[in-house]
């Protein structure tokens, strides 16, 4: 058997012989990959934890099991770990390092080096966010801890003020921002160079798009959170006054400045997915993508204009009347780009031999979910509705339809997807299918209730409520506990498949893209063997067969 | 993004051949001139970026408190501000020669430069030293009671100082820094790492001063030439 980039890797420094330092010091972008999403999952399941409290604590008004401060600070770990230490690193950190590389024909990312530096400078950022964590101690018998309780938003004055550690929380988010940037960077470089011979930037894979576009945002947007967050700690230890009210500073222009970033930042997240969900319908329906380059150039337009909407996050803040409108006008705008692709994908479907492979049930199932998000995220672009819904259970359910039930279910897609590329070796799909349809259903029986008591006034972030929302609240309770079900039976059966799972063979889902042209499945150390001459479009198909075939030196046979 | 020649995976030249048997190199990641300059550049956006932030933040309480900032600006020492002006420009410059000498093979000369630049950078921080601590004499300084809500000062002068002291603190930070890649750069240098031939750290390091030096060349007029009509005249 020939060796895999499980036997053998390059390391930063030295020639290390133990396999746990191989692993710590590896430059080999599949295996950072794969160490991001260990870690990465890892917390995942540490902020489910936390919503799930929250969801235990409001299935009745009034206290149940912890204390109204504890929830604030539930909140915000749940907020603070799934935002900056899971889904904004994400998809990029995962499968932008594993498989771009491997669909540009490249042998790593431009910065190897920089990459493992990266990771490192991610763990950090992860050590300090959780730090605080630890620091608690026992007051009357109960614990306390000193976990920030702002919400992962930090807004200025109550951010200043506060005795909870938010000063770790708030260098934590920094590094990871730092880590972000640098991630996007080698990303930007990597496409530039290294793509093989011939693939200009119109045969590439609609995920490079994805990435390439996200990369820009990671690059432009996070300076500004970074040097925003930066301001705040020293407004907070220094007293430089710009967003204290009392020294005549504004705290609303530390919204600003946080949505300039934070609100790009959504698109950060869903670009990459959206990649994923191109990926996987031409491959599952064996029909060329439908309208190629208007789904590339949505991604690079949804990438300029989210940039240009952060103000709708400030409609009840005070801002003036026609700033409110441009930005609501701009809001509507990236639906555009965001509905091309969805009547794309839909068109790649019509007439197709689709395959419901699991993959496949994840992408149609985030169909329907993101659809939801997405068309409830334009009810809440109007200014009007937003004045009513802003701040609810409401805008909690779009944004969790849109992040949830579109980054994290086209994340378990590409999950599974990618799978047997990164392990060589297949899950058993009959239990794959059943953790999907167990998640789709207990995802709409969390959520959609929250569109409902929302609309009827449930404010978010309340740790008690009027017994009228309680029925909401309870079916939300259920689908909960269905979902965190699924989401174990899901991991274990994907855990069981890099166990026990049978060797999958290179190109098990009749893929076009180059990730699947590797000569061994687990693919060699330094990927293809021959870089081919790349002359034809990402998803040819005729009759449902791959058109392009290569030989064993990657020339073109067909 | 400098990288050992000697280390296991080296670049191995490689061949794509297409359909009509033309042959088109491969770029691989090891010795890429090019993408190393891309990637400082964009490097350097984000830096453009995180500044870009604090002049908008600056130029919206300018715009809010003209006249208060304008007063405040008239309390700035306008002599060691043009000096810190004048020493970093010379500086950029010797590190631009300097680059010029390593391209063109000198690199005794090259080294020279750097040393006279790290001079230079030093004298900067020196000045910048002294300014802060009459400053300091003077009442203007972050956690001072004069500076407090409520300590005689408008709200405009406090803002101002705010600023003033975070971005001519975060620009002197960038100093630090440069001084240590500078430092490094050399160290490289001696170790024979960085030559005429393979010289992308020494190209990255100068495009970083570079930027450090054009961010203050945006510091100096907004903090210090705002008000220096108003000292004139009283």
């Amino acid at each position: 058997m020939s060796k895999s980039y499980f036997d053998e890797t390059h390391c930063a420094f030295g020639h290390p012989k133990s396999t746990f330092m191989q692993w710590m010091l590896t430059i080999d972008h599949k295996r950072i990959g794969i160490m991001y999403a260990v870690v990465m999952f890892t917390f995942f399941f540490v902020a489910v934890a936390a919503a799930l409290t929250m969801r235990f604590e409001l299935y009745a008004p009034g206290q149940q099991f912890i204390e109204a401060h504890v929830f604030n600070q539930a909140f915000t770990l749940h907020g603070v770990i799934m935002i900056f230490l899971f889904i904004i690193p994400g998809i990029p950190a995962v499968f932008g390092n594993i498989v771009m590389p491997l669909m540009i024909g490249a042998k790593d990312v431009s910065f190897p080096r920089l990459n493992w530096f990266t990771f490192w400078l991610y763990i950090l950022g992860c050590i300090i966010a959780l730090s605080s964590l630890f620091n608690f101690n026992i007051a009357d018998g109960k614990l306390v801890f000193n976990f920030a309780d702002t919400g992962w938003t930090f807004y200025a004055p109550y951010s200043l003020n506060t005795d909870t550690n938010v000063v770790t929380t708030l260098v934590a988010a920094f590094i990871l921002g730092m880590a972000s940037i640098l991630t996007g960077l080698n990303f930007l470089v990597t496409i530039h160079r290294l793509r093989a011979p011939g693939m200009d930037f119109f045969k590439m894979p609609l995920f490079v798009w994805g990435i390439y576009a996200t990369a820009w945002i990671q690059l432009l947007a996070t300076p500004v959170v970074g040097i925003t967050l930066v301001l705040a700690l020293l407004e907070k230890y220094f007293g430089i006054g710009i967003f204290d009210p009392a020294k005549g500073g504004d705290p609303v222009l530390f919204q600003h400045l946080f949505w300039i970033y934070s609100h790009p930042a959504v698109y950060l997240m869903i670009l990459p997915a959206f990649g994923i969900m191109s990926e996987i319908i031409p491959a599952f329906s064996r029909r060329e993508i439908f309208g190629y380059r208007t789904i590339a150039l949505s991604s690079a337009s949804i990438a300029g204009i989210g940039y240009l909407v952060w103000g709708h996050h400030l409609f009840t803040s005070g801002m003036s009347d026609v700033a409110k409108t441009i930005f609501s006008f701009l809001t509507f705008f990236v639906a555009i780009p965001t509905g091309i692709k969805f009547y794309d994908w839909i068109a790649t479907m019509y007439k197709g031999k689709i395959v419901l492979a699991t993959p496949m049930l994840w992408a149609l199932g985030t169909i329907i979910t993101f659809a939801i998000g997405g068309l409830s995220g334009v009810t809440i672009a109007m200014i009007g509705s937003d004045i009513h819904l802003q701040d609810t259970y409401y805008t909690i359910a779009h944004f969790h339809y849109a992040m949830l039930g579109g980054v994290v279910f086209l994340f378990f897609a590409g999950i599974h997807y990618w799978f047997p590329l990164v392990f060589g070796k297949m899950y058993n799909e009959t239990k794959a299918k059943a953790a999907f349809y167990i998640l789709f259903v207990g995802f709409n029986l969390l959520w959609f209730p929250m569109f409902i008591a929302g609309y009827l006034g449930m404010p978010r972030r309340y740790f008690d409520y009027l017994p009228e929302f309680q029925i909401y609240h309870q079916i939300s309770f259920w689908g909960a506990i269905i979902f965190v079900i699924g989401l174990v039976f899901m991991f274990y059966t994907l855990i069981q498949g890099i166990r026990k799972g049978k060797p999958s063979g290179v190109n098990p889902w009749n893929a076009t893209t180059l990730e699947w042209h590797l000569p061994s499945s687990p693919p060699p150390l330094e990927n293809h063997t021959k870089v081919p001459y790349v002359d034809f479009r990402p998803y040819e198909y005729h009759h449902g067969q791959p058109v392009v075939k290569f030989d064993e030196n990657m020339k073109r046979i067909d | 993004m400098a990288h050992d020649s000697h280390d296991s995976h080296e670049y191995i030249p490689e061949i794509a051949v297409d359909r009509n048997g033309k042959e088109h190199v491969v770029q691989g990641w090891q010795g890429d001139f090019e993408g190393a300059k891309l990637g400082f550049w964009l490097f350097m956006l984000t830096e453009v970026l995180m500044f870009g932030a604090m002049f908008m933040t600056l130029s919206y309480y300018f715009t809010l408190h003209h006249a208060e900032f304008i007063k405040a600006s008239s309390e700035l020492d306008r002599v060691l501000g043009g000096v810190n002006t004048v020493v970093l420009l010379i500086s950029a410059l010797t590190m631009g020669l300097g680059l010029l000498k390593m391209r063109s093979g000198d690199v005794k000369g090259a080294k020279l430069m750097i040393w006279a630049t790290i001079l230079l950078a030093l004298i900067f921080l020196g000045v910048k030293a002294l300014e802060w601590s009459n400053d300091y004499k003077e009442g203007i300084f972050l956690g001072l009671s004069t500076m407090q809500a409520g300590g005689g000062k408008s709200f405009g002068e406090l803002l101002f100082f705010g600023m003033y002291f975070t971005m001519t603190g975060l620009h002197g930070f960038h100093i630090i820094i440069g001084i240590g890649l500078m430092l490094w750069l050399l160290k490289r240098i001696n170790s024979g790492k960085v030559s005429p031939e393979h010289h992308i750290l020494h190209f990255n390091i100068a495009l970083y001063w570079d930027l450090v030096h054009l961010i203050w060349v945006f510091v100096f007029p907004y903090f210090y030439m705002t008000g220096a009509g108003g000292a004139i005249h009283g």
